[in-house]
């Protein structure tokens, strides 16, 4: 059996739809104000960004034809030849990305160190006094806020040309990320084992030991993976300024339009960060899980 | 056990504690035995990871006269940046810096734009096929392995050097970044609207334009903020490969060690970058409704 629905008295309905209609109208105002303001902005920042949108359609073909001269020869019937021609110098840039690779870990080692360090003075928990906090947290802010290949410009003119620079750039820019991200897991820790620790007159330094590392190692752990990640990224560039690493190589290769080595450099990297990501991800998950038995 | 271990006056607790360490270690033995694999470990993995620090500096040709040399240039460079000063090209340093922002604002919205209707191909509640989703997944994957600095050079190839090029760079690598965010807060949603949609006769399109779309909206624009943020401080160093912005001053005043003027620079992008961070945080705030924008 259907029932039937009562109907509303008319002025009723119609008082609705009235405020019905009132509240659309003052969404849509609210919508098209704030499109106005995003399409004032776009307007003002084509014209600062020199947005020329007719030269990237009339050059759009171009950017097919640049990815389709980087697409290497390869036949089925001399496939190896093919592939050696292709990666002809495949030891060199081999070693490039592992130097690549070693940057990264070198740079997120010893920013992790000093971020490890730093956190228990920034975080408002443990720090001793608010003086130490507020110089720790500018200090990190400063590190983080710069970004790494400008410090890796300057390290470049200091140490000369090479790898170090690009480490102590990527150290220093770590140091501010990581040094943020731990003192934040520093704050979310349970404060029940510190306090025991004090009542049983242990010393600041004996309470981080054993009321807060053991509960921060799994997320300081964690987050330094993230950053290495990240890391391995950042140091594929470091070539371009020349600190280190493949990023010199692949510069070289497309700014003189060597179309298959930009293909065959571009493909190693890409392989090797997704390489990093699936490893560090997978440690990660098992970096949790611990967390969670636990 | 025994009452005589209770602390008599003038001794201290730790004493008290510590007189009957060997009873306590024979009755409660489970708490102070560490099991060999967790001692190996928190040896070993240590051990492991220095060592490869120190392997990681000898491939690199660390040296310490190297480094001693480049603090000691590093501390010569400090001198010269203070005061920092614009020497006159305040007004150029200014209308860079606007580039820059022009750069990451379009850069970001176009890849934002972009995104928007193919991250809900990767998305598995809107689409339940395997392959489309994961060959979506794959591709911003790859297209998030390649730095922006990467993408600028290849731009440039296409539309030449200037900030166009650095529009599009940003454009491109926030896609991938984007991407899979969007699956993931698409992903994300509550069922249950779509649901209801399906119910009271709905399709598809239906389902995500009603049912999906208002709740990922507030999610989606608070990530597009962020990035907007993140990509002022990457926008501001596209400039060292040539595409735009505030990074081609930086690089040519390092180079010709105009330290001043670069120490200046560095302190009007710290600001910049600061005054946005401020704005976007109000504006993330408001959109996810914790507070109001004024």
């Amino acid at each position: 059996m259907a029932t039937a629905i009562a109907k509303l008295p008319e002025h009723q309905a119609a008082q609705l739809a009235a405020a019905y209609d009132k509240a659309v109208s003052a969404r849509r105002m609210k919508g098209l104000i704030v499109a106005g303001i995003v399409l004032l902005l776009i307007a003002i920042s084509a014209q600062l960004a020199h947005v020329r949108p007719l030269t990237l359609f009339a050059n759009l073909g171009n950017f097919g034809s640049f990815i389709g001269k980087t697409v290497p020869v390869l036949t089925l019937g001399n496939f190896p030849a093919d592939m050696r021609e292709w990666y002809w110098n495949f030891p060199k840039w081999l070693g490039l990305l592992g130097q690549t690779i070693l940057i990264a870990y070198l740079g997120t080692f010893m920013g992790a160190i000093v971020a490890f360090c730093l956190c228990f003075f920034a975080s408002a928990n443990l720090a001793r006094s608010r003086w130490t906090r507020i110089v720790a947290r500018r200090f990190l802010e400063f590190c983080r806020t710069v970004p790494d290949i400008v410090f890796a410009l300057i390290f470049v003119i200091a140490f000369g040309l090479g790898p170090m620079a690009g480490v102590f750039a990527l150290a220093i820019h770590t140091t501010g990320a990581l040094g943020k991200l731990f003192a934040e897991v520093v704050e979310n820790i349970d404060m029940k084992p510190v306090e025991g620790l004090s009542a049983a007159g242990a010393s600041w330094i004996q309470t981080v030991r054993y009321a807060v590392l053991p509960q921060v190692l799994p997320g300081f752990a964690s987050y330094s993976l993230l950053r290495f990640e990240i890391n391995v990224r950042g140091a594929g560039v470091m070539g371009f300024v020349g600190a280190g690493g493949i990023g010199q190589e692949f510069l070289v290769a497309i700014r003189n339009f060597y179309y298959s080595d930009v293909s065959a450099i571009l493909l190693m990297i890409i392989a090797t960060v997704i390489l990093i990501d699936i490893g560090t991800e997978q440690l990660r998950h098992r970096l949790i899980g611990m967390e969670g038995g636990k | 056990m025994s009452l005589g271990a209770v602390p008599s006056a003038g001794r201290g607790l730790r004493e008290a504690a510590l007189a009957d360490i060997a009873g306590l270690k024979t009755r409660h033995g489970a708490y102070f035995r560490v099991s060999t694999k967790s001692r190996l470990m928190a040896i070993g993995i240590p051990l492991a990871l220095i060592a490869l620090a120190f392997l990681s500096m000898v491939v690199l040709g660390f040296s310490l006269t190297r480094i001693l040399n480049g603090l000691h240039r590093l501390g010569q460079f400090a001198v010269l940046m203070v005061p920092p000063e614009p020497q006159g090209r305040f007004v150029a340093f200014s209308i860079a810096l606007g580039e820059t922002l022009g750069i990451a604002f379009l850069g970001t919205l176009t890849a934002a734009v972009l995104a928007f209707p193919v991250a809900f191909l990767a998305a598995k509640n809107v689409i339940p096929n395997p392959f489309v989703h994961f060959a979506a997944r794959r591709s911003f994957d790859v297209i998030r392995s390649v730095d922006t600095l990467i993408w600028a050079l290849m731009w440039i190839n296409v539309v030449g050097l200037g900030p166009f090029a650095g529009v599009l760079a940003i454009a491109c690598s926030d896609f991938g970044s984007f991407g899979k965010l969007f699956s993931e807060a698409i992903e994300a949603t509550d069922g249950k609207a779509s649901e209801g949609i399906t119910a009271s006769g709905g399709n598809r399109l239906h389902q995500v334009r009603f049912g999906l779309i208002p709740g990922v909206l507030p999610v989606i624009a608070s990530q597009v903020l962020y990035y907007f943020e993140s990509n002022t401080r990457s926008a501001t160093i596209i400039g060292i490969v040539g595409a735009g912005g505030v990074g081609a001053y930086l690089t040519e005043l390092i180079r010709v060690l105009e330290l001043k003027q670069v120490a200046f620079l560095i302190l009007m992008i710290l600001v910049t970058v600061a005054v946005i961070d401020f704005i976007s945080t109000r504006l993330r705030m408001a959109i996810i409704g914790k507070a109001k924008i004024v």
